[in-house]
């Protein structure tokens, strides 16, 4: 089945008493037990709550995966992945990783003994050389955020099984409408759901994939133990989100890629990434991999008090930070997104003081661009 | 101000923009802003709702307290203070520490290198015998769930800070209404907000709270950091729930005190454990350090057919886990709260196959004790 349907059908058959066809927001704490070593199946909302499995069940069918999970956030989804691994074990990383994501490794689960090293993911052989006897996963972002770099996923996938690493997706950029990472071998696939899935900028969500249904047991063992869920309310708004993935995606990329051509052309504009531009390096493994190029694009200003220019005179366009949303969103990566990384690796990769993150939503194109064009004048 | 004022009257009481008596439900992930130096209060909803904001301030007020956190679960805001820890570390944890509790310190913690021991925080000295070199923490339950143990919360605090340690308490039997440990010198207050705090049975959250301003800086980091907040609707409805915190605090408690009484009185019931009683263990220490006895009782029954018999029987008692609800809920700890804990160490604990719980609810006692009589002698 299409993904466009089965996102549509999420929870569509869930409450059979009623015929309601979304599935009941079930703001309970508790469930009531018929007797003594009976359940319904649900005991306590944190090991289990009807609207958040109706999400779960709905994120691992469009995965194709055997069990999905809902986080509080996506920073809470990616904690509770890190607890899969023990003292003394490493990661190989994509190096341009989300700042939150980066805080979390370096401070939170860096004083555990997880050892990281970060490393360009779109160049499979850099990844094979960061590879110890102690590493037990690659954690790689399939878009990476904000330089748009892409994962060769099949490639990624065939070493990490050659030296029995778990292989980690973060897929926030390209939802499995756009991109299945199981499809090219990967093992499980986390979301910022916050993002393109629930895709209002209304609610914060995270979103696990697991292909394996004894490598899911195991995080299901975290996500009850820690209690890091997803409450019954948001679950909804994400289902509800979800249900539109496919229409507001395929608006997105379709300005997207006016925005970038527009972008390019422009004098005070001196590079952008867009990996639907033939231009971009990654965008042949997308096209062979992908039904397409998502809707982030990163581009330099000329000069960099042309920064504070763009983002306070567009209009239309907000100066905020997160994105996926149906709103176009406008972020400065070096003081937002990525401010937990160091300086100097920042500068390294490429996140300097004259890169700007638009996140492209689903007003009329012609409206953005002239937003742009004014805001540049 | 007094407490049932400041339940009602908390600096959130009115939304200054439109005069709403009601905090809006702020369902935004994130916020414009105005100006690319200097970013406005809020940015992401992880790092700030102004929803979660307001529910935060008035659990800190409450806990006399100047840093509140709210999380996604009372487990998310437990397993977020344990991440204050650092490999190497110790925590000396009271032994019949609720389940959940127990089986992220023994099968999660103790991987990332975090160790700990279990002991009878009843007694100060084994609590003070307990302490190593590297014990960094004592992590208390009082009363202690399910069998409503007393720990000396002055005394142990005084200890803690002899020996350098922090004092962390899981108050969510007692609530702030009736206990507030960080008066008493403890550093760190957490909650299952889902219990008596919210009150109604239909939101999972959890808290840290605070005095300290360095203690404040480290959980607010992890809670952005590790990013296990608790959503704008459900902060609302906690809200919601706190407004009657007091009323139903009193009511629970009165209808508690009603059915130890009674229950004391019955030939099958073999030990009833309530700090309202005059008998029960620690009694004297509960009433120096709280306003109350709670609203929580467990007992224990002559036999596991019995046990079977008023789990399945009672009408009125909901038979489910969890607690602190508008509902009288019966659970069966030994397979429920503490079933994470291994038998042979639970029963060394003393929860037993015939132990029963009772958080108790606001119907009318005299409903509850009738057809609690009619399950157990019926």
């Amino acid at each position: 089945m299409n993904i466009a349907t089965q996102a549509a059908q999420i929870g569509l058959e869930w409450d059979t008493r009623t015929g309601a066809v979304t599935v009941p927001i079930y703001q309970t704490a508790t469930f009531r037990h018929p007797g003594l070593g009976q359940s319904t199946g649900y005991d306590y909302t944190r090991s289990g709550n009807p609207t958040r499995q109706a999400l779960e069940e709905g994120i691992a069918r469009l995965e194709g995966g055997a069990r999905g999970f809902a986080y509080a956030s996506g920073m809470a989804a990616i904690a509770n992945l890190l607890l899969l691994f023990r003292k003394g074990d490493h990661l190989v990383v994509t190096e341009d990783l989300y700042g939150g994501t980066y805080r979390l490794f370096e401070q939170v689960f860096g004083q555990y003994d997880l050892a990281f090293t970060y490393v360009d993911t779109s160049d499979v052989e850099a990844v094979r050389a960061a590879i110890r006897p102690e590493t037990r996963a690659l954690f790689v972002e399939s878009l990476t955020n904000p330089l748009l770099k892409v994962a060769d996923l099949p490639a990624l996938s065939a070493l990490c099984r050659e030296r029995g690493l778990l292989c980690i997706v973060d897929n926030t950029f390209l939802t499995p409408y756009l991109l299945r990472p199981f499809d090219h071998g990967a093992d499980i696939t986390v979301y910022s759901a916050t993002k393109y899935l629930a895709g209002h900028n209304d609610t914060v969500s995270g979103l696990v994939a697991v292909k394996d249904p004894q490598l899911a047991e195991r995080v299901y063992f975290h996500q009850n133990s820690v209690g890091a869920v997803l409450g019954p309310q948001d679950s909804w708004l994400t289902i509800r989100g979800m249900k539109t993935l496919s229409v507001r995606l395929d608006r997105q990329q379709e300005n997207a890629l006016k925005i970038a051509r527009w972008l390019a052309a422009h004098p005070l504009v001196r590079k952008v990434y867009y990996p639907g531009l033939e231009s971009h390096p990654g965008h042949a493994i997308l096209k062979r991999d992908a039904r397409g190029f998502g809707a982030m694009i990163a581009f330099e200003v000329t000069e960099h008090p042309l920064v504070e220019q763009l983002l306070l005179k567009t209009r239309l366009i907000s100066f905020a930070e997160s994105l996926g949303g149906v709103e176009t969103l406008i972020t400065f990566p070096e003081v937002q997104t990525h401010a937990d990384i160091e300086p100097e690796i920042r500068r390294r990769l490429g996140i300097n003081n004259v890169l700007l993150r638009l996140s492209v939503g689903i007003e009329d194109g012609e409206d953005l661009i002239a937003d742009l064009a004014q805001a540049f004048r | 101000m007094k407490f049932a004022t400041k339940l009602i009257h908390n600096g959130h009481a009115c939304d200054p923009a439109t005069g709403a008596l009601s905090v809006p439900i702020c369902q935004a992930s994130t916020f414009r802003q105005e100006s690319a130096e200097e970013f406005g209060k809020y940015d992401y909803t992880r790092s700030g709702n102004p929803t979660r904001e307001a529910l935060e301030d008035a659990v800190a007020q409450m806990e006399n307290g100047a840093h509140a956190y709210a999380f996604a679960s009372g487990m998310a805001a437990i397993s977020s203070a344990l991440l204050l820890f650092s490999p190497g570390d110790h925590i000396v944890v009271c032994e019949d520490v609720y389940g959940g509790t127990y089986r992220v310190l023994t099968s999660l913690f103790s991987r990332l290198g975090i160790a700990s021991s279990f002991v009878d925080a009843t007694d100060l000295d084994a609590l003070a015998a307990a302490i190593r070199p590297e014990t960094k923490a004592l992590f208390l339950e009082t009363p202690s769930n399910p069998l409503m143990k007393i720990t000396d919360l002055k005394g142990a605090a005084e200890l803690a800070r002899s020996r350098g340690l922090l004092t962390i308490v899981d108050n969510t039997f007692m609530t702030p209404y009736l206990q507030r440990p960080l008066d008493l010198g403890c550093d760190i207050v957490l909650h299952s907000g889902t219990k008596f705090l919210n009150g109604h049975s239909d939101v999972l959250c959890g808290f840290a709270v605070t005095k300290d301003q360095t203690l404040g800086k480290r959980l607010r980091f992890v809670q952005n950091a590790f990013g296990a907040v608790l959503g704008p609707q459900d902060s609302w409805l906690v809200l919601r729930g706190l407004k009657t915190l007091k009323v139903r605090m009193e009511e629970s408690q009165k209808g508690a005190g009603r059915i130890a009484a009674w229950l004391t009185g019955q030939k099958r019931v073999t030990r009833v454990c309530y700090p309202g009683l005059a008998d029960h263990p620690g009694h004297e220490v509960h009433a120096a350090q709280s306003a109350g006895p709670g609203a929580v009782l467990s007992f224990t029954l002559e036999s596991y057919e019995l046990t079977r018999r008023l789990l399945e029987g009672s009408e009125l008692c909901a038979f489910a886990v969890s607690l602190g609800g508008v509902e009288t809920i019966i659970s069966y700890p030994a397979r429920m709260s503490h079933a994470a804990v291994p038998k042979e160490e639970r029963e060394k604990k003393g929860i037993s196959d015939t132990l029963v719980r009772l958080s108790v609810g606001l119907e009318d006692p005299d409903d509850l004790i009738a057809d609690l009589d009619k399950a157990l002698n019926g």
